[in-house]
């Protein structure tokens, strides 16, 4: 296992920075140089570097799509939303037309987990083998379906890639790209499955569209026993635990804080917050996560938890 | 974790101690009840939480289900003189938007009920006459 990378982190719907977000964060940047000396490129870089990522960079954008880099030269992904397109397109200018292999873990088929497939051009691609596993029965016919007509102009059998689907069942291994896979049932509508992957004695949790009910302790070990010692948990952590617990209960999300407290009885060493509420900014997405690593510091009893929001364009090393 | 209840006119003032984790959720979840029920009716609640060093998730759960129940019948729920950590748990979760926060308990009292102040301004457990 080498790294996680994230090609779309978005929960829900993608979103894009409007002009006034754009001008808001070029605002906020000049506001800071007052005072200060930038004649030279190094004294702008520096300044720039300096300044918090919610104003320097964007979390994103497009909904999402993870890949596992797991050094086997197989390409690992889960999911594929529209964070499928631009990982295609950065697959394609690295290979050239020389076919490869996609492993695609499908965590469920709700439309912002799907809705990459149409743009994902290997796809299309004679040569190319794409492996696509998933724990719902209809996970074939939900691909198939959002490009029939009228939904879009190119059926799916204009896919020329060799496409297989492949059903997993909780609880049992599964090997595949040269990693042990963990399939576990989470709670969503219409069901949701998280994936821990294992390989050379790394881990890597993905776990999102999941809600965890908090009376409930017996789902709580659970969880922790799928998240233990992972090197890298990625979570859902759509909303702060208020509304997860109140206005949005039982619509399938989670809260930072509740990836903290999982994250600390697992002993997991990295939490990402993924999934992020459309309707929030950067400047929302950034004060989640302070919050987050505050309260890991305000809980912390052993061994420090590392915490960071994903983006699109973060790679986590392992 | 302990628990001391005391009404002062219209009004409950609950009074948790120590830990609210995923133990002490369900003693403390299990002893408000009885005040939320409609045979109790109180105007208001609050919960005296200077004695409460932590609160986790699961604790706070305890408290959005008295703040749903209490809204039900239209009565307010609060709670007052937060140690500096629950305080900034209370903001970190976002619960400061969930129930009304108070210095102390006389501070929810003045906000919440003229009757409830004058009766714990003559409690001499809370150093009336």
């Amino acid at each position: 296992m080498k790294a996680v990378r994230f090609w779309g982190t978005r929960g829900s719907l993608p979103v894009a920075l409007t002009a006034a977000d754009v001008r808001a964060k070029i605002v906020a940047a000049l506001r800071g140089t007052a005072g200060r000396s930038l004649e030279s490129d190094a004294d702008i870089d520096r300044y720039v570097d300096d300044l918090p990522f919610d104003i320097t960079g964007t979390f994103g954008g497009h909904s999402p799509c993870v890949e596992i880099v797991n050094g086997t030269g197989e390409y690992v992904l889960c999911d594929l939303g529209s964070g499928v397109r631009p990982f295609g397109q950065a697959a394609l200018a690295r290979h050239g037309p020389v076919p490869q292999t996609y492993h695609v873990f499908m965590s469920h088929v709700h439309w912002d987990h799907i809705m990459g497939l149409p743009f994902f051009t290997p796809a299309y691609i004679p040569g190319n083998r794409v492996f696509v596993y998933g724990g719902h029965p209809d996970l074939e016919a939900a691909l198939r379906r959002q490009m029939d007509v009228p939904s879009f102009p190119v059926d799916f059998s204009y896919l020329r890639a060799d496409i297989r689907f492949v059903r997993l069942e909780p609880g049992v291994p599964f090997e595949a790209a040269g990693m042990t896979v963990h399939t576990k049932l989470q709670r969503h509508a219409g069901d949701s499955y998280g994936y821990r992957f294992e390989r050379d004695g790394k881990s890597i949790v993905y776990s999102t569209d999941s809600e965890h009910k908090l009376a409930d302790p017996e789902e709580a070990r659970s969880f922790a026993a799928f998240f233990r010692d992972a090197d890298v948990v990625v979570f859902d952590a759509m909303y702060s635990l208020a509304d997860a617990i109140s206005v949005k209960a039982d619509w399938g999300h989670s809260s930072n804080i509740t990836g903290v407290e999982l994250c600390q009885a697992a002993g997991a060493k990295h939490l990402c917050l993924f999934h992020h509420e459309p309707a929030n900014d950067d400047a929302a997405i950034a004060a989640m996560l302070a919050d987050a690593r505050r309260y890991e510091q305000i809980t912390r009893t052993g061994r420090s938890l590392a915490i960071s929001a994903a983006w699109d364009g973060l790679e986590i090393a392992l | 974790m302990s628990l001391d209840s005391r009404r002062y006119a219209d009004v409950t003032v609950v009074a948790p101690s120590g830990r609210i984790d995923h133990e002490a959720a369900g003693p403390l979840e299990r002893a408000i009840a009885p005040l939320l029920a409609p045979a109790a009716s109180p105007a208001a609640l609050v919960l005296d939480f200077g004695r409460v060093d932590y609160i986790s998730s699961v604790g706070l759960r305890v408290l959005m289900i008295a703040a749903k129940s209490m809204r039900a019948r239209k009565a307010r729920i609060g709670v007052a003189a937060l140690t500096p950590t629950v305080a900034e748990i209370f903001t970190i979760s976002r619960f400061d938007a969930v129930v009304e926060v108070y210095a102390g308990v006389r501070e929810a009292l003045a906000a919440m009920s003229p009757s409830a102040l004058a009766a714990l301004a003559a409690d001499p457990a809370r150093g009336g006459p």
